[in-house]
């Protein structure tokens, strides 16, 4: 679409509107995808993208220009995410465990249309390394802009995508050695291989893991 | 456990090997995400947010 397509028809306001407009139309589809991550459904996936273009529209002078829109964005939406989710929590607390998985996680909607392996193996990861690694792993984002979108320090992501990539491949394994139809509680065994990793993790420096990805979206 | 058990060189070739596998499907989640058509609503939003006020809560647009 082009920039007129979004044009008002009566603009008199100074603002820097159709541009910036324009690009958040642009970083919508990288939206999706790590909202889909965190939440793990379609639905509640676009409504947190919806709630974070709401956001920063609201807060578009706090932008500062030439300064990484997509991080700011992300930024937005996962402090959503998690507010949401808080409020959740709040809503239900008779029960944790439903309240954990509300803002979405349903189980026939995977954030990947397809139910993968590796997509079911990610939602057992913990937050915080799951989304260090989706936005590292995935979405190309620099260890430095990661950490800045998810408030720690460098070391910190570097440290928790390590982690996540050990763990996935700890229960993707553990996944591969049984038949389908009995795998038991999956919890549970993501549970456990975290207690063993960080038990082996704090003895061990983690593992720089090497850059691999060069072309990122996210400059 | 009858797997081939090269020394560790071995070894660590292949969990490298299957860390890339892991990464390549990520990445194919994510990119999968990002390829799908953007739904209407968004331009439906974006388009609303033109007239200066911004929709409060425009999202919620039944419930």
């Amino acid at each position: 679409m082009t920039r007129t397509d979004i044009q008002p028809r009566e603009d008199r306001e100074p603002q820097p509107a159709p541009d910036f407009k324009t690009d958040l139309l642009a970083l919508v589809p990288f939206l999706r995808a790590f909202a889909r991550s965190l939440t793990g459904n379609y639905e509640s996936a676009d409504d947190l993208v919806q709630e974070t273009l709401v956001k920063a529209w609201q807060s578009r002078d706090t932008f500062e220009l030439g300064t990484n829109l997509k991080a700011w964005l992300f930024t937005i939406l996962r402090n959503q995410f998690y507010s949401d989710r808080r409020r959740a929590w709040r809503q239900a607390p008779w029960d944790q465990d439903a309240a954990e998985r509300m803002p979405g996680t349903s189980q026939d909607q995977n954030w990947a249309a397809d139910l993968s392996d590796t997509a079911r193996a990610l939602k057992l990861l913990p937050d915080e390394q799951r989304e260090a690694l989706i936005l590292v792993g995935a979405g190309g984002f620099s260890y430095m802009d990661a950490a800045s979108i998810v408030k720690c320090n460098v070391g910190t992501v570097k440290s928790r995508v390590a982690r996540a990539r050990k763990a996935l491949l700890a229960i993707l394994d553990k996944q591969d050695s049984l038949p389908q139809r009995q795998r038991p509680d999956e919890g549970e065994a993501a549970r456990d291989i975290m207690a063993q990793l960080d038990a082996l993790s704090s003895a061990h420096e983690p593992e720089a893991p090497a850059r691999r990805r060069k072309k990122g979206h996210a400059g | 456990m009858s797997k081939d058990e090269t020394p560790d060189g071995g070894k660590a070739r292949a969990i490298r090997a299957r860390q890339r596998a892991i990464g390549r499907e990520l990445r194919r989640m994510y990119d999968g995400v990002v390829n799908e058509p953007v739904p209407d609503d968004f331009m439906d939003l974006l388009r609303k947010m033109d007239d200066g006020e911004a929709p409060s809560d425009e999202k919620k647009k039944s419930s």
